[in-house]
Formats: structure tokens, C-alpha cells, sequence
């Protein structure tokens, strides 16, 4: 006969305001089974835990029922807690009367009276318990990370210097991601490729660390630390063995094609690299543009080519891979403003993006650095920056603050005063937000010392007047309407989750909130994981973020990944399926419906060899405990651990037994 | 196609021409248009100032009687296709105020019809309609199409066009043979409603669209509202008067344009409406053709 000790969490005043924690203790004392009750302020606090252990010493308790919060946040803790006082961790049942009471009660007897129902069933429950045991499960101790940007290189890096192999796997042709369009970084001014080139040359020379690059992740099956994961690697049509990156292949290839790099300002050939310092710098050819893909002549590169590496026969390459844990740092897209037609986005070639406005003030940009519009190849003078596009914008855009603008925005303000010493920046805004390290002190540079004016309103339309454009707008400070005739438009688009976002965070077993950003396991206490164990995520892929948020969080995912595999092994969870093979009778209904791929038929002999007959098996990695076997079974032969038939309707029963 | 149409008193009175040329080219393209039985004022812009029930009240009436004949409606007038249009939505959109409309205005609206301006009724046609009826080209006619700033607005209720960027009226333009320029001012306020509280900003806001469709090298604007024709055509005096300014642009009707180009006698397109003279425009544009 099971001793039952139960433990109510006051959860400070949280539950304690609302349920008479008390009168609740009371009546679990009275309920068959119980030999021990109390309550308590703090359950999963030090002395609360203690509290727990003693009273299992002191009672001989052999099942515990905590009523605190959701079991979600602490069945971990208390699990960890009983077994430290010598019972199996799964002889506890949490009884939440958090969440699923006091929060969302305002009655006090009713909210009480909820709260010992919720105990008695949780009593009638753990009383039918039974000790379960993992099991150890190997792991792959090696990382797969999705997306080359600066999150993704810093979480690659991390992991490989901790000794363990990381594959990073980058869609475009070279790692290096947004940051490596960009010019200088906010507040500090660096040159970003000053800070970011030399991680890609780190992450390219690391033994420990494989790039994939121009390589996309088709599809993901298998669990932490055992992952299955199918990658295609796109057909370079360049032998990456034999190239040397001289370049001379881009620079005699004929065709031209606008530059996705440099945001449509520039151009690139059919055979490309990005940008001049791409990692890995072995070009590929865009077979969509490409004269000999598209018209059958040509061939210049291969003949140009001094170590014969171009291969046009080259196909794609589609390789499974076995890693223990995910990254994905998948990063963003930004914002069209065509949408907001009365600021004449794609209209007007003087109205560009901030994206475009960094690679007219890069180096290696299509201007070589210096700073020219876009129409006429002048410097400009007037320069009107405008913040919030797409972000903070139910009607056309999002609802959320795109985070960075802020920062930008007073950057490129700053910049401009440098590059073109007698330009003028207005920056119309609709908040300044400035929340880190040196960033208020920052837009208050670019609005003190380099003369920015800051106008608190929104753009109502811009028209182009030969070559001026004229921006109207409202200044809501002054209170009065504003013209300024500007020489160029930089609009601060809103970055905004990458098109196939919800297609990744399928494959990843990742969710996602409504506008496609994946979503954290818990926003405050397991801000890089998933719910999806092993799955990790880094950078802009779940929110906008700056590049020291992304970095930090890069380094955060790659720590996680790190404590997994310093574990020897894994334990699985014992609430798994499990199959009563007398009276099983091989239907495999549970093998269709099963969506982990987890039940196999398996074959049982006699003493002899002799077939007998085939039942249902349940392989314990991959089985997640859903429970959907258990519902399709006609002969009730499939039961879940921890949560069985004769379990769960003893909590039914409590339930009545109240009524 | 057949549709109810709903003058208002603009195209009765100041936008005669509008009217006439409406129905010259409608026959044209095979557009039956059927004058609504006594219809009454839409309440622009008077009744929306004042009284909100009054101002659903008014044009709904001209709404219901269009579903008695069992047609969609048609308004020229951007005023009046706005009020039209949002008296529709407004019982559309709420059941309280159908049954309001009912029981104390007696006006039965089930809302089984739509609501149209001319512009979006011809546009709809299609290049290729349009350009079937084109007789004589308006070869480089250099237009600028002015939408002003209510018949699209606002978008999620009129959902025709882009409100901030409409093309609309250029691409009928570039179907008769004409071409469009690309300005700034397309859809900016000519001011109309304060036309007679406050001229002194109307003379300065049509002053602006004039200058601007000039700098874009326009030689005529074309609207598709009476009260944007009437401020940008006759303010010029004004304009002149005050600023010293000469624009001697001719302000017409698109419908009139179209008339022009399908081969319509001048006679039936009001085209001596105008109170800038169109003569020299129309002149140089039949010496373009030679």
C-alpha cells in the first residue's frame, strides 16, 4: 500500500492569495493513502526541498504529490528532489494549482475547493505509480549549425573549440551573412568586416569545423543526440579541390547580372563570389543566367580557368549525416517598402533601403566606398532618414520595434557628416530606442556633435521635383508640418523572418509565433532552446536582434551544446510506449499512425525458432510519448508509462469520489 | 454590362461636360448606364460634417433604389462615389445599422449590390477594350493624370488601385495613345473642400499641382472628379492675380480624353465647358498626328 506525502507550494502569495493552502493541506490529509501533509511558502526553495526529503525519512513516504505550479517550470526540480531522498523520480505527480488555479480564479472557497480536487486526483494517481528507469542513449557528439552569418560562425567556433566537430551548413555561395554587407558597426564604429572576416578565416581554418556552403538542409528526422540529417549540396559547377581563387574566371565571364550582394546597385558575373573576401573564395556559376547554361556557347571560364576547375557537369550532391545537436541561426530578410507607395520605394532610384545605403558606404561596395546616389552618381547633401518601415506599423507592416533601426539610423546619420563634410542628416523617428551598452550616448553624438537633425513624426509623402526629392512630413514636437528638400531617402526597413521560416521551423521541429520568428522554449529562463530537445536556436531567426545580442546568444546556444555533449551518454525518457505482447495481435494500426516512425513489427519464436507470431514493437529513442498508439490500439495492448489506463482513471475517479 | 447611374448634382450643374462625355463614351464601350429614379443629393460634404446617421441616410437611399433595379451602381463624382461607397460599407459592415436604416430612415438595404466609381467601371474593361474603340490616337499627348485625394481613399474600402502609387488612370491614358508623365502630385489635396471658406489655400494648393505637372512637362491634366476639374481650371485667374503666375493648362475629364480618341464629335464631349481653353493643345496634337 503506497505511503502518500503531500506538499501545497504557497508559491509566495501567488497561489496562497487566492487558495486557503491550509484547508487545502487538511483535506489531502483526510484522503485515503496520505500519511503525510503540509504546506509550505516556498515548495521549491532549499528549505521547501528539504522539507520534502525529511518528511520521506521521517513518514517512510513511497509517493509524493506536490501541488505548486505547472509541472512544465519544477517536476524537474522535485524529481531530482525525491530521488535524492531514495525514491524513484516517478513515484511524484504535480498537482498545478498555478496556472491551472489560483491565476486564473478569483473566488476564493471555489478556487480552494478546485485545488483539493486537483490534489485527490493527483493522490489517486501517484498511488497507482510505478518506478520507472531510463535508459542510456548514445549521443553524436557533433553539431550540425544552420546559417553562415556572425551567429552562426560564433556558435560554430565555440563548439569546435571545445573540442567537438561542427558541420556549418550556409545556403549562399560564402559564409560572412548580413554582417559582411555591412560597412561600420554601431556604437563603436568598427569596420565590420575588419571584425567578421578574420572569425571566417577562423572558422574556414578550424580542423574541427566543416563549411558546407552554397548547401541547403532538405530534411531532418532522428532526436537529440541522434539526428538524421539530409543535406544537398548544390552543384557549384567549380571543382573546389582544384580551384585557387584567382578570380580570373569573374573577371572574363560576359554576363552580367544585378548584384543580390550589393542590394540590386551593383553588379555581379555568371560566375561569382559574393563579395572579395567569401569563404570558402571558390566561385559557382548562377546556371539560371549563366550563356553557356542558358544558350549552349560560351565557356570562357573554362577556358580562362589555369587549373581546370570548372566542372559544368558537376550535379547536385544530396548527403545524410548523423549530428547530436542543431543550431539554427537562420537569420532574416528585410522589409519591402514598396508597400508604402506614397514614399515611392522602386519609383523613385534616389529612395533607397538603410542594406543599400551600408553597401554605398562600404569599400568593397559598387561605389568602392564613396558615397554617390544612386541617379546621378552625386554626392548627396541632403539626406533624410525614416524610421519604422514595416515595423510598428499594424496597417502595412508588423507590429513589433525591428530593435535596430534606432541604432542605425544615428550611425548612418554620423557616417554621412564624415563621408561628405558638408551633408546634412534629418532623421525622422517616432521613438528613439536606445537601450544598450554607449547606444543613448551614441545618437546623442550624431545629434550633437555631427549636427543630425531628429524630427519626432512621420513621412506623409515624397515627391520626386527633378532632381530633389521632397519630403513632407510632420515634426509632432513643433506641432506644424515639415518639407525638406533632400538629395536622397534612406528608409529603415524592418527585418522580418526569412520567406521559408515556417518551412525550416517544420523541418527542425521548431514552432513559431505568428509572424514566423521561431519561438523559444521559454522567453526569460530558456531563451536559446526549443521545445524540440537538442534544437538550438542563435541570432535574428527568433527576433530582431543587434550583432552583440546575436553573438551573445550564439555563444549561449554553443554552451548548450557543449553541456550536451559532455555527457557520456543520454538518458531517455521512461514514459514510453510499451507493448503487452500476450495480447497483442499484430495489427500494426499503431505502426501507421505513429508520427516519430517508432513502432516496428517484430517477430517472436517459441523455444524452438519456430515463428509464433508478429507483434508490435516500440523502439524507446524515438518513441515521444504522445500517446496516439495507446488511442488507436483495439485490443488496449499498447499502454504509456506513467500515464496507463488504470492510472489515469483513478484520477477520473478521485474526481467523481469528490463530486 | 448595365449599371445604375448615379449622377449627383455636381455632373447636373458645374460638371456638365463630365456628365455628357460619361455617357458619350459609355455607349461607346457598351456600357448601359440607367439613371437612378429620383435620386436625391449624396450629402457631401455637408451631412458627414454634421450628422452621421444623416450621412449614411442620404446616399444609402440612392444605394437601395439602385438594388431595386438590380444593379451596381455607378458614381463619377469622387465625392459622391466616397459617400455612396461608405454608406454601403457602413451597413455592410454592421447589421445594428442595417436594421437602423430600416426602421427609422424606412431605407431597405440588403446589400446584394456594389458600389463603383466611373474610373474602376471602365478600367475594369481592360487595356484591350479600350484600346478597340481607339479611332484616333492621342499621340504624344503629354498628360498628367491627377486622381486627387479622395476617390481612392481610404484603400480598404474602396479597394481599387494603389492609393499611394495609382496607375490606373495612366495605363487608360497610355491605351488611347497618350503619355502619361510621371509627377509627384497625383494624389495630393487640391482643397476643394475649402474652396469657399478658405480660397486663399486652394489658390495655393492648385497653384502646386499646376506647377508640378508643368515642371513634369505635362501639357494638359486629366481628373476623374468634378471638384478637382473645377478648382484646377477655374483657379488659374486666381493663381495669375495672386502670383503673377500664367499656366494655361487645360483641366480635363478623362471621359473627354477618351471621347476625343473613340472619334466622338467635340459637340457631345462639353469640351467648350472648359474655362481654359483646350484649343491650342488639341491643335498641336492634330499637327503631332500629321
Amino acid at each position: 500500500m503506497a505511503r502518500v506525502g503531500v506538499f501545497i507550494c504557497w508559491c509566495g502569495s501567488n497561489i496562497a492569495k487566492t487558495v486557503d493552502v491550509e484547508k487545502v493541506a487538511e483535506a489531502a490529509a483526510a484522503l485515503p493513502g496520505v500519511a503525510y501533509s503540509t504546506n509550505y511558502k516556498y515548495m521549491c526553495s532549499e528549505p521547501g526541498q528539504n522539507l520534502v526529503k525529511q518528511a520521506i525519512a521521517e513518514h517512510k513516504l513511497s509517493s509524493i504529490v506536490v501541488a505548486s505550479c505547472s509541472p512544465r517550470l519544477h517536476e524537474p526540480t522535485f524529481r531530482r528532489c525525491i530521488s535524492e531522498a531514495g525514491l524513484n523520480p516517478f513515484m511524484l505527480e504535480m498537482a498545478n494549482i498555478r496556472e491551472h488555479c489560483s491565476w486564473v480564479h478569483d473566488d476564493n472557497d471555489a478556487a480552494t475547493k478546485k485545488a483539493i480536487d486537483l490534489v485527490a486526483m493527483a493522490v489517486a494517481k501517484v498511488a497507482k505509480n510505478e518506478p520507472l528507469s531510463s535508459q542510456a542513449i548514445p549521443i553524436t557528439k557533433k553539431a550540425l549549425v544552420i546559417g553562415g552569418g556572425v551567429s552562426g560562425i560564433q556558435t560554430a567556433l565555440d563548439i569546435a573549440d571545445a573540442g567537438y566537430k561542427v558541420t556549418l551548413v550556409e545556403r549562399t555561395p560564402s559564409i560572412g551573412g548580413r554582417m559582411a554587407q555591412y560597412d561600420k558597426t554601431f556604437p563603436t564604429l568598427d569596420c565590420a568586416a575588419c571584425i567578421l572576416t578574420p572569425k571566417m578565416v577562423d572558422a574556414a581554418s578550424n580542423p574541427n569545423i566543416e563549411i558546407l556552403s552554397y548547401s541547403e538542409v532538405e530534411n531532418v528526422s532522428g532526436f537529440v543526440g541522434n539526428f538524421d540529417v539530409t543535406i544537398r549540396k548544390r552543384a557549384r559547377s567549380v571543382d573546389m579541390s582544384k580551384c585557387t581563387g584567382c578570380g580570373a574566371c569573374y573577371e572574363k565571364c560576359p554576363k552580367k547580372v544585378s548584384s543580390e550582394f550589393d542590394c540590386g546597385l551593383g553588379q555581379r558575373k555568371a560566375i561569382y563570389v559574393p563579395f572579395p573576401q567569401a569563404v570558402p573564395n571558390v566561385p559557382v556559376i548562377d546556371r539560371e543566367v549563366c550563356r553557356w547554361f542558358a544558350e549552349g556557347k560560351c565557356k570562357v571560364c573554362e577556358k580562362i580557368c589555369p587549373t581546370g576547375a570548372i566542372d559544368y557537369s558537376q550535379e547536385d550532391e544530396v548527403i545524410t549525416e548523423q549530428f547530436g545537436a542543431i543550431v539554427a541561426a537562420t537569420g532574416f530578410d528585410t522589409w519591402d517598402p514598396q508597400e508604402y507607395g506614397n514614399l515611392g520605394y522602386g519609383k523613385y532610384p534616389d529612395v533607397i533601403t538603410s542594406l543599400q545605403f551600408e553597401r554605398l558606404f562600404n569599400a568593397s561596395g559598387p561605389t568602392d566606398g564613396k558615397l554617390l546616389r544612386p541617379s546621378d552618381n552625386q554626392p548627396p547633401k541632403n539626406v533624410v532618414f525614416i524610421s519604422c518601415i514595416g515595423s510598428r506599423d499594424d496597417e502595412h507592416g508588423y507590429p513589433y520595434c525591428s530593435k535596430v533601426c534606432c541604432m542605425y539610423n544615428a550611425k548612418h546619420a554620423l557616417l554621412l557628416k564624415e563621408k561628405v563634410s558638408d551633408a546634412q542628416a534629418y532623421v525622422f523617428y517616432m521613438d528613439i530606442r536606445a537601450n544598450g551598452k554607449g547606444y543613448e550616448e551614441f545618437v546623442r553624438r550624431a545629434m550633437e556633435k555631427y549636427g543630425a537633425v531628429y524630427l519626432r513624426g512621420r513621412v506623409s509623402r515624397i515627391i520626386q521635383e527633378g532632381d530633389k526629392l521632397i519630403v513632407r512630413g510632420a515634426d509632432t514636437l513643433a506641432g506644424k508640418p515639415v518639407e525638406i528638400e533632400a538629395d536622397m531617402v534612406v528608409l529603415a526597413a524592418a527585418m522580418k523572418p526569412q520567406p521559408d521560416a515556417k518551412e525550416m521551423a517544420r523541418k527542425l521541429g521548431i514552432s513559431t509565433d505568428e509572424y514566423n520568428w521561431f519561438s523559444e522554449a521559454h522567453p526569460k529562463l530558456r531563451p536559446v532552446e526549443v521545445l524540440t530537445a537538442g534544437v538550438y536556436l542563435a541570432g535574428v531567426c527568433q527576433y530582431p536582434k543587434d550583432i552583440p545580442d546575436s553573438v551573445a546568444q550564439a555563444s549561449g546556444a554553443a554552451s548548450k551544446v557543449i553541456g550536451l555533449f559532455s555527457k557520456p551518454n543520454l538518458e531517455s525518457e521512461p514514459t514510453v510506449a510499451e507493448v503487452n505482447e500476450t495480447t497483442c495481435a499484430g495489427c500494426l494500426l499503431c505502426k501507421e499512425i505513429c508520427p516519430f516512425s517508432a513502432i516496428e513489427p517484430k517477430l517472436l519464436t517459441d523455444r524452438a525458432g519456430n515463428p509464433v507470431k508478429t507483434v508490435a514493437s516500440v523502439n524507446q529513442g524515438l518513441c515521444h510519448g504522445c500517446g496516439t498508439c495507446v488511442a488507436g490500439c483495439r485490443s488496449a495492448s499498447v499502454q504509456l508509462k506513467g500515464f496507463k489506463d488504470d492510472q489515469l482513471l483513478a484520477e477520473v475517479d478521485a474526481l467523481a469520489f469528490m463530486e | 454590362m448595365k449599371y445604375a447611374y448615379y449622377p449627383g448634382c455636381s455632373l447636373h450643374s458645374t460638371a456638365k461636360e463630365y456628365n455628357q462625355s460619361a455617357k458619350e463614351i459609355a455607349k461607346t464601350l457598351g456600357i448601359e448606364l440607367e439613371e437612378i429614379e429620383d435620386w436625391n443629393c449624396c450629402g457631401a460634404t455637408s451631412a458627414h460634417s454634421m450628422n452621421k446617421e444623416l450621412s449614411i441616410a442620404l446616399p444609402l437611399r440612392n444605394v437601395a433604389r439602385a438594388e431595386s433595379m438590380g444593379l451596381d451602381v455607378v458614381a463619377p463624382c469622387a465625392a459622391c462615389f466616397s459617400r455612396l461607397k461608405g454608406a454601403d460599407s457602413a451597413v455592410k459592415d454592421d447589421p445594428d445599422m442595417q436594421k437602423l436604416m430600416a426602421e427609422k430612415y424606412g431605407i431597405e438595404y440588403n446589400g446584394t449590390i456594389k458600389v463603383h466609381s466611373l474610373l474602376s467601371a471602365i478600367h475594369v474593361l481592360g487595356d484591350e477594350a479600350i484600346k478597340a474603340q481607339v479611332k484616333r490616337e492621342l499621340t504624344g499627348l503629354k498628360v498628367a493624370c491627377y486622381y486627387g485625394c479622395l476617390l481612392l481613399r481610404p484603400p480598404s474600402m474602396v479597394g481599387f488601385d494603389d492609393a499611394e502609387n495609382p496607375t490606373s488612370l495612366d495605363s487608360i491614358m497610355a491605351d488611347l495613345g497618350a503619355e502619361p508623365v510621371e509627377w509627384g502630385y497625383k494624389n495630393e489635396c487640391c482643397g476643394a473642400s475649402l474652396s469657399l471658406s478658405k480660397p486663399e489655400i486652394v489658390v495655393k494648393l492648385t497653384r502646386d499641382i499646376l506647377s508640378s505637372a508643368r515642371r513634369a512637362g505635362a501639357e494638359c491634366i486629366v481628373t476623374a472628379c468634378p471638384l478637382c476639374q473645377a478648382n484646377l481650371d477655374t483657379r488659374q485667374s486666381d493663381i495669375e492675380k495672386k502670383y503673377g503666375e500664367k499656366f494655361d493648362i487645360p483641366v480635363f475629364y478623362f471621359t473627354q480624353l477618351m471621347g476625343l480618341a473613340f472619334g466622338s464629335w467635340p459637340g457631345h464631349l462639353g469640351l467648350s465647358k472648359l474655362m481654359v481653353n483646350p484649343e491650342p493643345v488639341l491643335q498641336g496634337l492634330v499637327s503631332k498626328g500629321e
